[in-house]
Order: structure tokens, then C-alpha cells, then sequence
């Protein structure tokens, strides 16, 4: 007697096979008669070939993740700084990229975001543009020209109305932020602001000058350029530069969608499990976008390892390379002298439990076959 | 201010916090410690929205492109 289509799902359901395998095995049984026999033969060799795949106790699935990683990295361009990626905004890729990713920097040299835009908003262009000017940080130079007025000593604003109203700020607002952000008076008259040093110098005018330009008038401060891009239907934001907590609380923007390349960034808003994702998206990327394919199971197990803390650390001298136990490991790997120096002084004992400290001492590693024990049966 | 639940995000796996019977059965399943588990810490966003102490356990269910769905265990530590 052949099994029913929902006899079929519910056994597959139960065996002990991951979910896409699941998945795959009953779609290949949708339009195929089995019988009772058949199915049980089908899944006993489907879970045997399974068991089979996998790694091996003992593997050394580390090694094969350096060498899998490392062989394409090779292949990588070596400087592709600046590289015109999306857009017009530049982005770090291919290996200095890569180096960035596995060093956990905490500011990547080119931070930008992936903004996508709640469904009124994406739509529609001009709303997506006011958006973009609300988010990107505006200074003076945005909404005016700035002069020196060396004979009265001080600074003449002259604000452009066009601007003011693109912008959507006013020249009062704008006044307000500058006062504000210089603890001095600015005396503003309809798009004028004139600003005065406490001082009648030449160095303190100047100096008056330069920060103004640096005070953040509206928007976030750090987005210095938003592009807009159409994907699909939808209208996305590129930034240049990048501050996830204040952009995910903006008006119009989807946050469950918003992403930064900043990963640190990412784990202290969303958590280490999404700093993991970041790093296994933002890794992949950047091998796919240089012709390379690593298996996404070797880059999932260099994310684990650097998120298994809690935080997200470096693969290298400051995260896991320099956490091991062995003094003898660690000095195989950077600054040898210090690491058998401190261990010399503090009177450390090496266990020889690692792959590194036995192939130094020349004894059997325990990996594979050679970490397997006997044990008697009395 | 904006709410926004963390594990809406794209890239939040979805966060459960285990009760001390469940987080005992998964400790003994694996044989381990809960000190041999992964850590998060009690500081982690998402570990303050579900309110997470230290020493529980939080079991997340990642979405794997190689296995489809994959269960992870962390130990919420100071």
C-alpha cells in the first residue's frame, strides 16, 4: 500500500535530519508513489549518507578554515582601497576589507549604511529624498556661504532661503544650534548671522570660523552623504559614515531592514548573535564580490569563534590567537620573547593539550586518531 | 522615540530565555557545564529586552543557509 502525501510529510518531519534536508527529501517525494517499505529504506539511507557528511570527531576544522579562507585570500586583489562599489560612495573591499572583518576593528575605514525605507516612504522619490536630507548632517556650508569681515572682526553668514527650506530649517534654528555649539552670541537678522570672537583677534576669528563648520546644524552627526539608489521598486539610502542607533529611530525608516558595515557597531545595538550574521554577510560579500567562493560553513566558524565571548573579538594577538592557555602556542604565534618571559616570571605550567605545543615538544597532537584514548574494561 | 522590537531585525535570531528545568535538560543532553557553553553578555540588547539575568541560559534559533534552521545555546554572564 503506498503512503499518503500527508503520511509522507509527517515521517519525514520526524527524522533525525536538519530542516533543508527535510525540506528537500519531501519535496522530492511529493509526486512519487512509495510504499510503506520503500519509505523506510529511502530515509534509512537518506539519514546513513547524512551521518556520513558529517565532520568527523576530532577534525581539525580550524586548519581547514584557515587553509579555505586563505587560499582564495590570495587571489584577492591586494589594494583595493576606495573602490567605487555602490553608487557614488566608497567603500574598503577585497582583502584590506577581509583583514578588517577578521580584526574586529571598532571603526571600519569606510563606515557606511544600507538604509530601506518603511513602505509609504520607499515609493516615492522625493519623499525617499527628505528623508535622506533629514538623516545626513547638514552644516553651514549646506545652507550658505560664510565670510570675515576683518574690519568689524567677526564672521558674516549669509543663508540661502533655497536651502533653508530644503533643509527644512530656519535661520532662527540655525542661529540657535550655532550659539549652541560655540557658547557665543550670534546675532541673526532675517538670513544673516553675524558672529563675534570673545576676542578682537585674528587667530581667534579664524579659529571661530573652523568650528563653526564642524557644528552639526541638523541631522545625524557623522552621516556626511546620503545617496539614494533605486532597487527594485524600492528606493534605498546609502550613507557614508554610519550611526545605526540614531537612523533605526528615525521617522520613515524600516529598522528591521537597516544595516551598517560597522560590526562592532552592530553588536552594541542589536547583540552578538546579529554581530555573528554581520560577520558571515559582510565576509561572504566580500569574497563573492571578488570572484570568490568559500563555503559559507568555514566563514560561520571563524564568526563563531570570534563572537563565542560575548563580544565580538579579533582572530590575532588581541583576541583568540592571544587567549590560548599555552605559553608555548602563543609564542609560536607573535611576539615570542614576551609571551616566554611573562610565563618564565609568573612560573606558568604548559599542559601540552594543544596542536601547536606538541608539534613544538615533537609528541603525537591530539587530533583525529591520535586524540583517541583506550580505556581497559575491567 | 520609535519602538522597535530588536528581534525584528533582520539579523537578530530569535532569542528564548530557557527556565532552569529546560536550561538542566540541555546542559545534561550536551553533558557539559553551563561554563562550557557560549557566552552573551547580561549587558546585550537583546538579553535586556527579553530580561535575561546572569546565569540563565538562552537558547536561539539561528536561520542557517546550510541546515535551514540551527539551535544555539549561550549562558548569560556579567
Amino acid at each position: 500500500m503506498n503512503l499518503s502525501e500527508k503520511e509522507v510529510a509527517k515521517r519525514v518531519e520526524g527524522l533525525p535530519l536538519p530542516r533543508s534536508i527535510r525540506r528537500a527529501l519531501e519535496v522530492e517525494l511529493q509526486d512519487v508513489e512509495v510504499t510503506e517499505e520503500e519509505f523506510v529504506e529511502i530515509a534509512e539511507t537518506v539519514v546513513a549518507d547524512y551521518r556520513r557528511s558529517k565532520v568527523e570527531p576530532c577534525e581539525a576544522v580550524g586548519v581547514v578554515a584557515a587553509q579555505s579562507i586563505g587560499e582564495p585570500g590570495t587571489q584577492m586583489t591586494m589594494r583595493t582601497f576606495h573602490y567605487a562599489g555602490v553608487a557614488e560612495i566608497n567603500v574598503t573591499l577585497g582583502l584590506p576589507r577581509l583583514i578588517e572583518i577578521v580584526d574586529a576593528r571598532k571603526i571600519p575605514s569606510t563606515p557606511t549604511m544600507t538604509i530601506r525605507l518603511e513602505k509609504d516612504y520607499a515609493l516615492d522619490r522625493d519623499i525617499a529624498r527628505e528623508v535622506a536630507w533629514s538623516i545626513e548632517s547638514t552644516n553651514i556650508l549646506h545652507l550658505g556661504s560664510m565670510a570675515t569681515d576683518l574690519a568689524e572682526m567677526n564672521v558674516l553668514i549669509e543663508l540661502n532661503e533655497d536651502a533653508l527650506v530644503q533643509r527644512k530649517i530656519t535661520a532662527e534654528e540655525v542661529a540657535e544650534r550655532l550659539a549652541e555649539g560655540t557658547k557665543l552670541p550670534a546675532e541673526q537678522q532675517a538670513n544673516q548671522i553675524i558672529m563675534t570672537p570673545p576676542e578682537p583677534s585674528y587667530r581667534d576669528l579664524l579659529q571661530l570660523v573652523e568650528k563653526i563648520k564642524t557644528i552639526s546644524l541638523k541631522g545625524i552627526e557623522g552621516i556626511n552623504r546620503v545617496v539614494i539608489r533605486k532597487e527594485g521598486d524600492e528606493y534605498v539610502l546609502y550613507t557614508e559614515g554610519s550611526a545605526l542607533k540614531e537612523v533605526i529611530q528615525f521617522q520613515g525608516v524600516d529598522p528591521a531592514r537597516t544595516k551598517t558595515n560597522n560590526i562592532t557597531e552592530i553588536g552594541d545595538v542589536l547583540g552578538i548573535e546579529a554581530a555573528r550574521n554581520a560577520i558571515i554577510n559582510e565576509a561572504t560579500d566580500t569574497l563573492r564580490e571578488q570572484g570568490l567562493s568559500v563555503d559559507v560553513r568555514h566563514i560561520m566558524l571563524v564568526a563563531d569563534i570570534m563572537t563565542c565571548d560575548g563580544e565580538v573579538k579579533q582572530i590575532g594577538r588581541h583576541g583568540v590567537s592571544g587567549e590560548k592557555a599555552s605559553v608555548l602556542a602563543r609564542a609560536a604565534f607573535e611576539v615570542t620573547v614576551n609571551h616566554i618571559l611573562d610565563a618564565a616570571v609568573r612560573g606558568d605550567v604548559d599542559d601540552l593539550r594543544g596542536v601547536t605545543e606538541n608539534v613544538i615538544v615533537g609528541q603525537p597532537i591530539q587530533l583525529g586518531t591520535g586524540d583517541v584514548k583506550l580505556v581497559a574494561k575491567r | 522615540m520609535k519602538k522597535f522590537a530588536l528581534q525584528d531585525h533582520g539579523l537578530v535570531p530569535a532569542h528564548i530565555l530557557l527556565t532552569v528545568e529546560e536550561s538542566d535538560e540541555v546542559l545534561q543532553s550536551y553533558g557539559v557545564d553551563s561554563a562550557h557553553l557560549p557566552k552573551i553578555r547580561v549587558s546585550d540588547p537583546v538579553v535586556k529586552e527579553i530580561g535575561g539575568k546572569v546565569g540563565d541560559v538562552v537558547k536561539i534559533i539561528r536561520n542557517s543557509s546550510t541546515s535551514g534552521e540551527s539551535v544555539f545555546y549561550r549562558l548569560v554572564i556579567d
